[in-house]
């Protein structure tokens, strides 16, 4: 098993038509992903790689039985393609998009909830289930199946602490992104619950970042809910305050969301924090 | 993006909210002048800096008269508050203040929701209030597709007024306040503090308003307010080149792609004992031009001493990454020592392809990073 995705999903890309959107989607396809259709309005009968383009996605919804999509429109138009998701009865949505207004996020965060689906992104990577499926820009070649869930709040250092995982003979179960943004759909908590509830996954690495205070709460939930060995890095030790590092949400505002304050919160819980990257994969074993 | 109080006053007063007569000032004598238009015998003085503390930094001041006035103005014009000098001062009738009260709206991470955030508290630090005495703030969460309708704002306006004249009245402002923040598409609108006149009139005698940055293609007028400080300038000449560009002051100059591993790698350096020079996000691609542009804004640092690139090949290939790296520095000459750690797909055929070019190559992180600590 794994979370979220696997062999059966069956997958739809939003802006498939576009440069990330047909680029991706072709990679998801090469990986083995269950690519059913794709969405770019006007653009109903065409072909992207061999996979069918609809005009809506309640089309594609209708004529592939698609269960989850990945959304690569631009920042403008991502709003309305996360609620034209939803509505056409998608159950998981994963938007890619960056720089999307959080007043959008917003709204279309709660219209999917209300239509019973999950969001993960905006500004996300996406996520993977190493050998089942890949949704999202996620580099595949450093994945390895196995039992390690994976969360995180950054692309690159995830890929950092998965190919450390993967040197260590430490495959992953379900590796995601949550997104860079403010405001972003799935977070640590839902996605511990998952992972805890996931038997096959042994064990969690937790990558949380400066900004908000995410971490404290996925601390305290760890403590109290997960049997499971976690190990967590906290980037941002060095980010002076105010100041946005590169993803909008890493931002310490007003002595709160400090990496310090943070790592306090993981150590008081009983969750050992590695220093660099590549200890995680030992104080996982050390657990396991 | 930040604006200025008076800035904010002006939207404040363009959708109906309340706001005391005031006139923003360059000059004595524009105060002067100002003074003579508000035909009040008391008035307030305010720098209009984009930092809190005004108050405490001696940036608003009373003054009774016109005497008191040029001396106030004299005073803050000019004034350095946290680094921000004031080149405007914000010129307002005094109120007779009976109490004050404080209501923002502001993003909440947690809930992913708008909310409309109250206290009885006002014209304090907020964040002080929370931190020492929670249970006087009191925060109700907006369901966007249903708004502030009327009765929830009357529902709030309860929590900080019993008098229903001044319920009444507090329901139009929370009304007409959420409105601006959603139709500017702000991430703060705050009234800090509401004050409640004794003549029995609900007033903001403060205004600040923030906007989200991913909104502002969607509002030119709120962009044209922009006003940088020459380091957030250099910041925006980096994000218009795709980069995220944060200056440190220390001597290590780092290049990474992505935001979380460049964080990391600051990290890293001063674990093993340095001190980064900077935040550099050169994004997923590694193409030759970002890189020649990256290291041109890295060398422009006289504080530099050691380059440190730190690049994980993901979807862009390491031996790509190699090639580019190496077209770069074709065209730089510096006597500035590099430190280049590249890991991913490919890796082994992009480092060969780097050695022997006077570049320090290095395959871990913290290898890359002992190195680069070394050199300084």
């Amino acid at each position: 098993m794994s979370i979220l995705i696997d062999k059966n999903t069956r997958l739809i890309v939003q802006g498939i038509t576009g440069r990330d959107g047909s680029f991706h989607a072709s990679k998801m396809k090469a990986y083995g992903t269950n690519v059913v259709g794709g969405t770019s309005p006007g653009k109903a009968g065409e072909l992207t790689d061999g996979i069918p383009v609809f005009n809506t996605v309640k089309d594609a919804v209708n004529e592939t039985g698609a269960d989850t999509s990945v959304i690569f429109v631009p920042a403008p138009f991502a709003k309305d393609a996360m609620m034209e998701a939803a509505d056409a009865g998608i159950k998981l949505i994963i938007a890619i998009t960056e720089g999307v207004p959080t007043l959008d996020v917003i709204e279309a965060y709660h219209f999917i909830r209300q239509r019973g689906a999950n969001l993960i992104g905006p500004n996300c990577p996406g996520l993977i289930s190493p050998g089942k499926g890949l949704v999202g820009i996620m580099p595949s070649m450093i994945f390895k199946q196995g039992s390690t869930g994976v969360i995180s709040r950054s692309g690159t250092l995830t890929y950092e602490v998965v190919y450390n995982l993967t040197e260590h003979s430490m495959g992953q179960s379900t590796a995601i992104g949550v997104g860079g943004d403010p405001v972003v759909g799935l977070y640590f908590i839902e996605l511990l619950e998952m992972f805890e509830n996931d038997p096959e996954t042994d064990s969690i690495a937790l990558i949380g970042e400066i900004g908000g205070d995410a971490e404290e709460r996925a601390a305290a939930y760890i403590k109290k809910h997960i049997t499971k060995p976690v190990a967590v890095f906290i980037a941002g030790q060095q980010a002076p305050p105010g100041k946005q590092m590169g993803h909008a949400g890493a931002i310490i505002s007003s002595g709160s969301g400090t990496a310090a304050e943070k790592i306090a919160a993981f150590e008081a819980a009983g969750v050992p924090v590695a220093k660099e990257p590549s200890q995680i994969p030992d104080l996982l074993k050390k657990r396991r | 993006m930040k604006i200025h109080e008076y800035q904010a006053k002006e939207m404040f007063a363009s959708y109906g909210l309340p706001v005391d007569r005031s006139i923003v000032c360059r000059s004595i004598e524009d105060a002067v002048k100002a003074y003579g238009q508000l035909d009040s015998q008391r008035v307030i003085v305010k720098a209009q800096v984009h930092t809190g503390g005004r108050g405490k930094a001696g940036g608003v001041k009373l003054a009774k008269d016109e005497i008191e006035l040029r001396k106030h103005a004299a005073t803050i014009l000019g004034m350095n508050i946290k680094g921000f000098t004031v080149d405007r001062i914000l010129v307002g009738q005094a109120v007779n203040i009976e109490k004050e009260y404080y209501v923002s709206f502001v993003i909440d991470r947690a809930s992913k929701s708008t909310i409309l955030m109250l206290s009885r508290e006002g014209g304090m630090d907020i964040e002080e209030v929370a931190r020492t005495t929670p249970e006087k703030i009191h925060k109700f969460e907006i369901d966007p597709s249903l708004g502030l309708p009327e009765y929830l704002a009357r529902e709030a306006a309860f929590k900080l007024f019993d008098d229903i004249k001044e319920v009444n009245q507090a329901t139009a402002i929370f009304q007409k306040l959420y409105k601006l923040f959603v139709g500017t598409d702000a991430s703060l609108a705050e009234i800090n503090p509401l004050v409640l006149t004794k003549e029995g009139n609900l007033m903001a005698i403060d205004a600040k308003m923030t906007f989200d940055d991913n909104a502002l293609y969607r509002h030119p007028k709120i962009a044209a307010l922009n006003e940088p400080t020459e380091e957030e300038k250099k910041e925006q000449n980096a994000k218009s080149k795709g980069f995220s560009y944060v200056n440190l002051g220390g001597e290590i100059g780092c290049m990474v792609n992505g935001a979380g591993l460049a964080m990391a790698t600051m990290d890293l350096i001063k674990l093993y004992g340095g001190n980064p020079a900077n935040f550099l996000d050169i994004g997923g691609s590694s193409n030759p031009t970002k890189v020649i542009e990256a290291m041109k804004l890295l060398l422009s640092d006289q504080n530099v001493k050691v380059v440190l690139i730190n690049i994980f090949g993901g979807i862009t290939r390491c031996d790509d990454v190699a090639k580019g790296l190496l077209e770069a520095f074709k065209q730089i000459k510096t006597g500035v020592p590099v430190v280049i750690r590249l890991t991913g797909t490919n890796e082994k055929e992009g480092r060969a392809l780097l050695q022997g070019t006077g570049l320090y190559v290095a395959e871990t992180m913290g290898e890359a990073t002992r190195k680069a600590v070394s050199l300084v």
